[in-house]
């Protein structure tokens, strides 16, 4: 029966033991595998977690050597302006690039040093994007900054100091946070979720940051609130964090306004949309924003850099980044200044094991394949994961069998396998037509396919091809 | 730089089931009914598995070697359709025509229309319509050798579905005991409920069908059956009902021959709406028409209908109909 075992799973011994199992995995399908009646939305798959990995490991404070770079534009919209040039003196925490419209975020150095050179550097995403590049002398001489107790603080100071500390989107987005907090009516925001969901795989960094420094989580969330006078706060944490979820619940007990809720553990309930929906029951299209339904979203680690930012006055100059993988010869969590270089970090986890084939930036089910580790880390990644083997290298496409596996992983609730074939002969009526673009590019479709057809990859393309036509016109 | 490493676009991760498992776990599950009729219907019934199982996948490397494609029986969907095919076939078939059918089943119904995922039609239950048309007489020809260990029903010598028929219950019709272990007559592998349920509970195990679709259809079944009892014959008879459910071929149909992907609907709603469409169709084939059976006739008419289904099925996307912010 070899042939008929998963990979990872371990066989009953004995009848008895059998018969459980078979019962228990029959039950599953009735229960939709969630047999506690946890929150979650319709849709998602299991891949293997990896978490195992890092998850026990304290954040190492990363002190880099060298080279910083910082690209302009770490975040969704506008490129910001660079204000030094090549020569300039900097300090850490001293603003080197200024926000390039509203819809934009400032860039601040995490060292102090140098500026070697204002020019296109690789960037993990694997585009050339115009970066500062600083020499940092190791001295690490900060520039002032000025505390405020939240409590004299107006709701538009608030929002303007976030915007002051540079702080965007850290779950990956990098949408500039203090355009989020700032809906056309705040009076109607019911909710305000921390997104410590953490579904993708091999990610520990958002469980570390809810570990070791959960009090600067409460105190984000705290100003948060002070923005929406009737939200109510939610800290999401997925049921395979235990021991987030009692962490939080205990500093969360005497708050009246936040509460911890726990999600089912699926990728990807830290989707934005599907978080939504499994907290309230709200659903969102590809063109709302979740204030639509009354709800802000941030990830654990912009509400711990919105406190730095509003309380203390500390600019976003660093990320926990998990180095991961069976490809590292130590795996570790660190919190590393935004621009260290990856190769440093996997460096100091003893560097790459002989053969590695894959490094992603971000985790197996939305990272980016890398070609070249020398990237810097910005304010939106995560994590850096490497494997031996590449997973996929062996999977031959053959035709689908129409057996809808597809279908029922897609949070998105369209049709993957006809999208990917509207997509793949460039009908792009068909493909709008049949909700192409509310694809949420999580993976799922391509994950589950037995066929082994890359379905996210047809889906991405066409939309990105969508999108940029619209933008042309 | 001293590594070359892989790119590609997420997801870097893939489950590990696939096609060819998929097919390898539909054979396993076949296997109880399959070593059930060789034990009922004698080793002859092995020669038709054999036979069958071996010409549909010559037939398929055949076609892809004279149309000079890639050679697909490696996915193992043509040993399933020959084992499909041949448990289909009474024990006493001449060997030709299962040779025959596996013939149209793999070139005419699956490879002219694109091989794999491109057929319309279920090409084992196609090819066994085809025979049963053109070789009526050799395809319903149940009679049995003296090897034959089951039950018989003692009056007519017919299958317990078409005694039913014919006569009712008289005297001497084969038990529901009978039927639910599968010592009677019929095609190789339809006759067992017990080796079909235990298989379609492997299908279940693995996850590779759900069961909703099998139930609607069983239930939809039962309750036009039902239905029809209430509105023609005044005596309710549990014993018809279930002489009906385990009779011929529906369980076999339901667990195994509804449920191939490639022919039913891709959503969940849309299979259960198809399972229900089924069960009504067999029970009109039944009942009004002039056969005892219905099952392959009403999943290849349903088959038609699959394309029909999937539009009307369609899953609303996530969020639509909320506001815009254009």
């Amino acid at each position: 029966m070899s042939l008929f075992t998963f990979e990872g799973e371990e066989r009953a011994q004995g009848f008895s033991a059998l018969k459980d199992e078979v019962f228990s995995r029959l039950r599953t399908i009735w229960e939709n595998d969630n047999p506690e009646g946890l929150l979650t939305f319709v849709g998602g798959v299991h891949p293997y977690e990896g978490k195992e990995l890092t998850k026990d490991l304290p954040l190492e404070r990363f002190k880099p050597q060298g080279e910083m770079v910082f690209p302009v534009s770490q975040h969704i919209g506008a490129p910001a302006t660079p204000l030094v040039k090549k020569g300039d003196k900097v300090l850490r925490g001293q603003m080197i690039a200024e926000a390039g419209g509203f819809v934009s975020a400032h860039v601040f150095s995490s060292v102090s040093g140098t500026v070697k050179a204002v020019e296109p550097r690789l960037v993990p995403t694997g585009a050339m994007v115009n970066s500062i590049v600083i020499e940092n002398d190791g001295e690490y001489t900060e520039v002032e900054y000025t505390p405020a107790e939240l409590s004299e603080l107006s709701k538009e100071e608030i929002r303007a100091r976030i915007r002051a500390g540079g702080v965007v989107g850290m779950g990956g987005a990098g949408f500039p946070t203090d355009v989020k907090l700032s809906p056309k009516e705040p009076d109607k925001i019911e909710y305000v979720m921390v997104n410590g969901a953490e579904c993708e795989p091999y990610l520990t960094s958002d469980h570390r940051r809810m570990l070791d420094e959960p009090e600067a989580i409460v105190d984000g969330l705290r100003c948060i609130l002070a923005l929406f006078d009737n939200a109510q706060g939610c800290i999401c944490i997925e049921n395979n964090k235990p021991e987030c979820i009692e962490r939080m619940q205990e500093l969360v007990k005497d708050e009246p306004r936040m509460e911890v809720k726990v999600l089912l553990t699926k990728y990807p309930q830290g989707g934005e949309r599907n978080i939504i929906k499994a907290v309230t029951g709200r659903e969102i299209n590809s063109t709302m924003l979740p204030a639509d339904v009354g709800c802000v979203v941030d990830n654990v680690d912009t509400v711990s850099a919105i406190a730095d930012a509003v309380l203390r006055g500390k600019p976003v100059m660093s990320k926990i980044v998990t180095v991961t993988g069976n490809g590292v010869v130590s795996p570790k969590n660190f919190l590393a200044p935004t621009g260290t270089d990856m190769y440093e970090l996997i460096e100091a986890c003893g560097g790459l094991r002989d053969g590695v084939t894959k490094v992603i930036a971000g985790g197996p089910m939305m990272g980016f394949a890398m070609y070249d580790l020398h990237v810097p880390c910005t304010k939106t990644t995560a994590a850096c994961t490497c494997f031996v083997e590449d997973p996929v290298l062996k999977d031959v496409e053959t035709a689908c069998i129409n057996c809808g596996r597809c279908v029922e992983a897609c949070p998105s609730h369209v049709l993957p396998t006809r999208l990917a074939a509207f997509a793949d002969r460039g009908d792009l009526e068909s493909f709008q037509e049949f909700d192409g673009m509310e694809c949420c590019e999580c993976g799922c479709c391509s994950y589950v396919c037995p066929a082994k057809r890359q379905l996210t990859q047809s889906i991405k393309s066409m939309r990105r091809m969508i999108l940029n036509n619209r933008k042309k016109k | 730089m001293e590594h070359n490493f892989h790119v590609s676009s997420n997801p870097h991760d893939r489950a590990p089931m696939t096609t060819s498992r998929i097919m390898q776990l539909v054979v396993l599950s076949l296997l109880p009914a399959t070593v059930f009729g060789i034990f009922n219907f004698g080793l002859r019934a092995l020669l038709v598995v054999i036979v069958t199982v071996a010409s549909s996948v010559f037939f398929e490397w055949l076609y892809c070697r004279l149309m000079k494609k890639p050679n697909t029986i490696v996915d193992f969907s043509a040993v399933v359709t020959g084992l499909l095919l041949a448990l289909n076939m009474p024990a006493s078939i001449p060997l030709w025509i299962p040779v025959l059918g596996s013939a149209f089943a793999i070139i005419v119904v699956k490879e002219l229309y694109g091989g794999l995922g491109q057929n319309f039609m279920n090409p084992a239950l196609a090819a066994r319509c085809f025979l049963l048309i053109s070789f009526a007489g050799r395809m319903t020809n149940f009679t049995t050798s003296e090897k034959f260990r089951g039950a018989v029903d003692a009056v007519s010598g017919a299958t317990p579905l078409a005694s039913l028929k014919t006569n009712g219950f008289a005297e001497g019709s084969v038990s529901l005991w009978h039927l639910f272990i599968g010592n009677i007559q019929g095609t190789i592998g339809e006759t067992s409920v017990l080796f079909i349920l235990f298989g379609a509970l492997i299908l279940l195990y693995y996850k590779v069908i759900s069961p909703k679709l099998p139930l609607a259809y069983i239930g939809s079944f039962a309750l036009f059956v039902l239905l029809y009892m209430m509105f023609t014959n005044a005596d309710f008879s549990l014993r018809y009902l279930f002489t009906q459910l385990f009779g011929g071929g529906l369980m076999f149909g339901a667990w195994f021959m509804a449920t191939d992907y490639v022919t039913s609907p891709i959503t969940e709603k849309g299979r259960i709406i198809y399972g229900c469409f089924l069960g009504i169709l067999t029970g009109i084939f039944r009942i009004f028409g002039p056969s005892s059976e219905g099952v392959s006739y009403a999943i290849i008419i349903g088959n038609l209908l699959v394309p029909v289904i999937d539009r009307y099925t369609r899953p609303v996307a996530f969020g639509k109909g909320g506001a815009k912010n254009e």
